[in-house]
């Protein structure tokens, strides 16, 4: 069996589960801020006396019972149970979002917000810590930053993993770093501009933030969309540090000791 | 035997996702946190006041908020919160075109005084149409005009220990089983900003009812739960938490953050 390697830095570490704890619960508040309002509109305001939204979760009654009804981009779809109305036929619950995704689990925006904010600003915070640390340490130069042999590699690389055969070297594979680069510099910081572009006091500061999202409505509409990549990106995630060997893959996250495959090279310090 | 090892590893992976979804579905475990008086609550609004200071710290005292044209007033502006007052007192003033109203301007200042509605249109005014954010999500603009409220301060001079300005309305509201008066403040900062005016016609009409009748203020920097209606009188104090809940507002007694400019 091979060596262990020393592959993430205490930076990386401790950085990474404050993200897990701050993702998990800034998804959750904000399907409970959601649900105060749950549709989304284009431009600076909702329209109530005009049509401008592309999404609308509402509740209808029915003569076989209350149903889930969602809307996007002008197409309708039943989703009772999960979208609208949710919850046990004895106890349904009139929602956007089911009460078992939002934190906390009843209707409370104040309390949804004030989760919010907090976990906000500990991302926020811990970014920058790891952003300076990244920077000194060599991190994302080294390993996150896509580079020519990463981009010339990629085709295979999408290649392989569609056959479900995965590299599990010292480094990172090139559609590894292409995700994890597009979220830490792209979808992290879209959350924050989107969400900061909902603040009345934000727009009064920087009313750039208005003109480059297009209005208040569209950055709420988004943060949302955005946050809907930040799930996806967490599913796929998780499925591939089970399909690279979760073991593995989650002591060097804990530890920052990763296994390198038999088959594939190992960098010395000097290397790197 | 390696497409074995896949297939496995798939299973295991769809039992992972599954497992942390069921986790996340516990998440009645953190309804503690709705709890208004619970400690790990507590801690974590006070990023609210590290919002407050960052903000006050980016943002010019003078600093606009952004305000838009004719051409973007496309609706009637929403009325939330109370849109009916019952109260006797308040039904004989509507009733008289509120020609009897007057608002009282108190506490720690050196000249208290009371205005009429006449009085206040006759002072300097200010039209804005600006976008009004509510908690909830939405937004409309709407026009607005009225007296800037720093054109009031100057005449009923603030005394120097005053820290914050606080709207006691007409509007009787639950709160805990009880029936209470409405109330809000902001901050001297808020209140002396050129945007901040109590407003007493929307949309080139007189304020509606359903929008604060006789006079509402504008912070345009901050949500609407912050703005408040039907204002009765307007109290200078050096702290806010001897009035009623202690919080600052209403809003801010059921477990809103004081500060609404986020």
């Amino acid at each position: 069996m091979r060596q262990l390697v020393y592959r993430q830095s205490i930076w990386t570490r401790v950085t990474h589960w404050t993200w897990v704890l701050c993702l998990i619960f800034l998804l959750m508040s904000g399907l409970q801020i959601f649900n105060a309002r749950p549709d989304l509109y284009i431009g600076q305001q909702s329209g109530f006396g005009f049509d401008n939204s592309v999404l609308r979760m509402s509740a209808v009654e029915t003569p076989t019972g209350p149903e889930g009804q969602t809307e996007l981009f002008g197409h309708q779809f039943d989703t009772t149970g999960v979208f609208g109305v949710s919850g046990p036929k004895s106890d349904r619950q009139f929602q956007g979002f089911p009460s078992a995704l939002t934190v906390p689990s009843y209707r409370d925006l104040a309390t949804g917000r004030v989760i919010h904010f907090f976990f906000a600003w500990l991302l926020v915070g811990t970014l920058l810590l790891w952003l300076v640390a990244g920077l000194f340490n060599g991190h994302i130069r080294r390993d996150l930053l896509p580079k020519g042999r990463d981009l010339r590699a990629l085709p295979n690389d999408v290649l392989s993993h569609l056959r479900f055969r995965f590299s599990h070297g010292q480094r990172y594979n090139p559609l590894q770093k292409l995700s994890y680069f597009t979220v830490i510099f792209a979808l992290l910081p879209l959350m924050v501009l989107t969400g900061l572009t909902m603040s009345p006091g934000m727009d009064a500061a920087w009313p750039w933030l208005l003109e480059i999202f297009g209005g208040r409505q569209t950055a709420r509409s988004l943060h949302f969309a955005v946050a809907c990549l930040l799930v996806l990106f967490f599913l796929v995630h998780i499925a591939m540090v089970v399909a690279a060997g979760p073991i593995n893959e989650l002591r060097s996250m804990i530890t920052g000791w990763f296994r390198p495959a038999a088959d594939v090279e190992v960098f010395s310090e000097e290397e790197k | 035997m390696r497409q074995q090892g896949i297939s496995r590893r798939c299973l295991l992976g769809f039992a992972t996702v599954a497992g942390s979804s069921l986790a996340l579905a516990g998440c009645s475990n953190f309804d503690f946190l709705g709890d208004r008086d619970n400690d790990v609550r507590e801690f974590l609004s006070s990023a609210n006041g590290l919002t407050y200071r960052m903000q006050r710290l980016l943002l010019g005292n003078t600093w606009l908020a952004p305000e838009y044209t004719e051409a973007d007033i496309r609706q009637a502006q929403r009325p939330n919160g109370t849109t009916a007052v019952g109260t006797e007192e308040y039904t004989r003033l509507a009733n008289d075109g509120f020609s009897a109203y007057r608002l009282t301007v108190g506490g720690l200042v050196e000249r208290p005084a009371s205005f009429s509605l006449a009085e206040l249109r006759n002072m300097p005014s200010r039209t804005q149409i600006t976008r009004h954010d509510c908690v909830e999500g939405w937004s409309t603009i709407a026009k607005w005009a009225g007296v800037p409220l720093s054109a009031v301060l100057d005449q009923v001079r603030p005394r120097p220990d005053s820290r914050y300005v606080v709207f006691h309305c007409f509007d009787n509201v639950q709160s805990d089983g009880a029936e209470v008066q409405f109330y809000g403040s902001i901050d001297l900062v808020d209140a002396r900003h050129p945007q901040t005016i109590l407003a007493y016609t929307m949309n080139d009409a007189p304020l509606p009812v359903a929008n604060g009748a006789p006079l509402r203020v504008r912070v345009e920097r901050q949500l609407g739960y912050k703005m408040s209606k039907f204002i009765k009188s307007i109290e200078l104090v050096s702290s806010l938490a001897e009035i009623q809940g202690g919080h600052g507002g209403y809003w801010e007694d059921q477990g809103y953050d004081w500060y609404a400019g986020i």
